[in-house]
């Protein structure tokens, strides 16, 4: 759609995990892109090997075979830490545990990404537009997320996968944990982000989520449909 | 730096499983350094008599020949004073008569060790703490022992069996230990008193004074040469720096073992922080994994967990370094019964071993955890419950 370089390009990826009882191939010989821009959904069944496809454009996971590009470059060529950084920098990840850090405040989750990138405890006055970008409260900022709602919490890693201004946002289920109208106003916000420039890649089973994307990606048995 | 403060905060979380795992820093920390400390002491102890007696020669009749046969004499005769004296000039030699006997102080029985000394060799070895030193023949000096034990003062009187009564002319300062004599539990006659009360020349040693410390060995040679001629040894020259570095020697060795014990309680320590690292580790996979995949790197991780250790340490060391001074004033007082050792530099510099030990140990515990929580797949880190 906006007609440059892929975001993400699968040329004949596999990913088969080792098994006892006979190798698994989660992922079967994918040819798939992704424009800088658009919001992408993947459906599929139980197992049908929808985190794996996120994994593998999240650099989390590497192909067993075939070519994975992420913005242009092979992930097979690069490094741990390499890969490490592209998450860190270029990438957000919000998951349907919301997986926040239980010791730390609502502050400091959000800021941990920039601590990363930057190495220094203070650094940067980004989380202040971000608690307003994501809606939550201000007495919200400095509890811990066992004090906060579960709507709270994903705004809270919603605002910790932006704080870095990553070029892709990727959800495993974003809304799973979370009441049809919670999820809903979760949706609004990630469609907000995705107006403002973001590209999103979402994993749902749940249809009228994946109504809110662009387009799905459909998935059984490892193949992309 | 967040990773730190993170590690404070579980730490502070788990507080109970902490403090146990400090404990036991505490504990190796302060044994290494109190033993440390103690065995400092002792060195320094043993070599503040060291300095005094080192000058120090003793000759003594050779006992107990070959194959249990005894030699001929068991004293020193003039004669061979004389030869003793030849051999070690310029340094001083002194004839010393030497026995023990009974004693009464008023109705009092008691016993002790008598010196006979020449009044003009005493200054070499006595300080007076009260009266004067002897001059004629009759008269006595007393140890700073025997004469508290007896409530003497200067002018007593003490009774020597049937060998008659001496007067108290001056209490000794308290000597110590020492290898040439030692008179705190006794007393000092005159040389001219002891020949004409036991009826003998013959001395039991003599002590020669070197002037200087290089000289011990050659005259100790000189000594031997002089008089044991031939096959047959008449007599046995002491150097009494080396009884003192021998029992250094041992006493180095206790201090050693001792210390041990308190390596191994950190060794101990080591284990138990290795488990509560271990136990975070699991507890903390799925955070791991979460920092992981948002982009923490492997090193990032491992320094994160090697902080927890290092607080560990700090906090044990610290704690331990405190007590060490403590538990170091209290063995020094129950084994030495002094503390004046305890905050010598030498004493000291056991604070920094200790501190440094219990630090190492909590690192060397900690690295192990800390590769294992760094090399974890993050996807499968994130899939733990
Ligand atoms: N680390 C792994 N080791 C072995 N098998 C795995 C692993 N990860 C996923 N699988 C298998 O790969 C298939 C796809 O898994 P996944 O991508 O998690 O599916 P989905 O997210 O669509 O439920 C499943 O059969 C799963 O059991
Ligand atoms: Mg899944």
């Amino acid at each position: 759609m906006n007609g440059g370089t892929p975001l993400i390009e699968f040329e004949r990826v596999s990913k088969v995990y080792p098994h006892p009882a006979g190798n698994v191939v989660a992922l079967d010989n994918a040819t798939l892109s992704i424009m800088t821009g658009e919001f992408v959904a993947i459906m599929g069944p139980s197992g049908s090997g929808k985190s794996t496809l996120l994994n593998l454009i999240g650099g989390l996971d590497v192909p067993s075979t075939g070519v994975l590009r992420i913005e242009g470059a092979d992930v097979s060529t690069l490094t741990d830490d390499q890969l490490t950084e592209l998450r860190r920098d270029r990438i957000g990840f919000i998951f349907q545990q919301f997986n926040l850090f239980p010791l730390l405040t609502a502050r400091e989750n959000i800021e941990f990404p920039i601590m990363l990138a930057c190495g220094k405890r203070e650094c940067g006055q980004r989380p202040h537009q971000l608690f307003s970008a994501v809606d939550l409260p201000e007495d919200s900022y400095e509890r811990r997320p066992s004090e906060l709602s579960g709507g709270q919490q994903q705004r809270v890693a919603i605002a910790r996968a932006l704080i870095n201004d990553p070029a892709l946002l990727l959800c495993d289920e974003p809304t799973g944990n979370l009441d049809t109208k919670t999820g809903n106003g979760i949706m609004e916000l990630l469609l907000g982000m995705n107006r403002r420039g973001k590209t999103i890649v979402m994993v749902t089973h749940d249809p009228k989520i994946a109504e809110f994307a662009e387009r799905t990606i459909h998935i059984r048995d490892g193949r992309v449909e | 730096m967040i990773f730190f403060e993170l590690a404070k905060r579980n730490l502070r979380l788990h507080l109970f499983r902490s403090i146990l795992a400090v404990l036991g820093v505490i504990i190796g920390v302060t044994s290494i350094t109190a033993m440390g400390i103690l065995g400092a002491g002792i060195v320094l102890f043993i070599s503040e008599d060291l300095t005094k007696v080192s000058d120090t020669l003793v000759v003594s009749p050779h006992v107990g020949g070959a194959m249990g046969f005894s030699t001929a004499n068991d004293r020193i005769t003039d004669r061979q004073f004389e030869q003793i004296k030849r051999a070690a000039a310029p340094s001083l030699a002194v004839p010393v008569y030497q026995t023990s006997d009974r004693m009464s102080v008023g109705s009092e029985e008691t016993a002790g060790i008598i010196y006979g000394l020449d009044p003009k060799d005493m200054p070499v070895f006595l300080d007076i703490k009260e009266g004067s030193m002897l001059r004629g023949s009759s008269g006595a000096m007393v140890g700073a022992r025997f004469a508290e034990d007896n409530k003497l003062k200067v002018g007593s009187l003490i009774g020597v069996r049937d060998k008659g009564t001496l007067r108290v002319s001056a209490i000794l300062k308290e000597r110590g230990m020492g290898f040439d004599i030692n008179p705190d539990y006794g007393i000092v006659v005159s040389s001219k008193w002891f020949q004409d009360s036991y009826n003998r020349k013959e001395y039991d040693s003599v002590i020669v004074k070197v002037k200087s410390l290089d000289e011990i060995d050659s005259t100790k040679k000189t000594i031997e040469k002089a008089l044991n001629r031939g096959r047959e040894t008449v007599v046995d020259v002491v150097d009494t720096r080396k009884i003192m570095e021998t029992i250094l020697d041992s006493f180095s060795r206790i201090s050693l073992f001792t210390t041990a014990i308190g390596g191994i309680s950190l060794v101990v320590a080591g284990v138990s922080i290795l488990n509560v690292m271990l136990m975070s580790v699991t507890e903390r996979t799925r955070e791991i994994g979460i920092m992981r995949s948002i982009g923490a790197k492997r090193k990032e991780v491992r320094r994160m967990f090697l902080y927890e250790a290092l607080l560990l340490g700090l906090i044990g060391s610290g704690i331990g370094a405190v007590l060490s001074v403590f538990a170091g004033l209290l063995v020094s007082q129950v084994m030495l019964q002094t503390t004046r050792f305890v905050f010598a530099p030498s004493s000291m510099i056991y604070i920094l071993y200790g501190m440094a030990f219990g630090v190492g140990t909590c690192l060397l515990s900690g690295f192990y955890p800390a590769w294992k929580a760094s090399d974890l797949n993050p996807i499968e880190a994130l899939r733990h419950e």
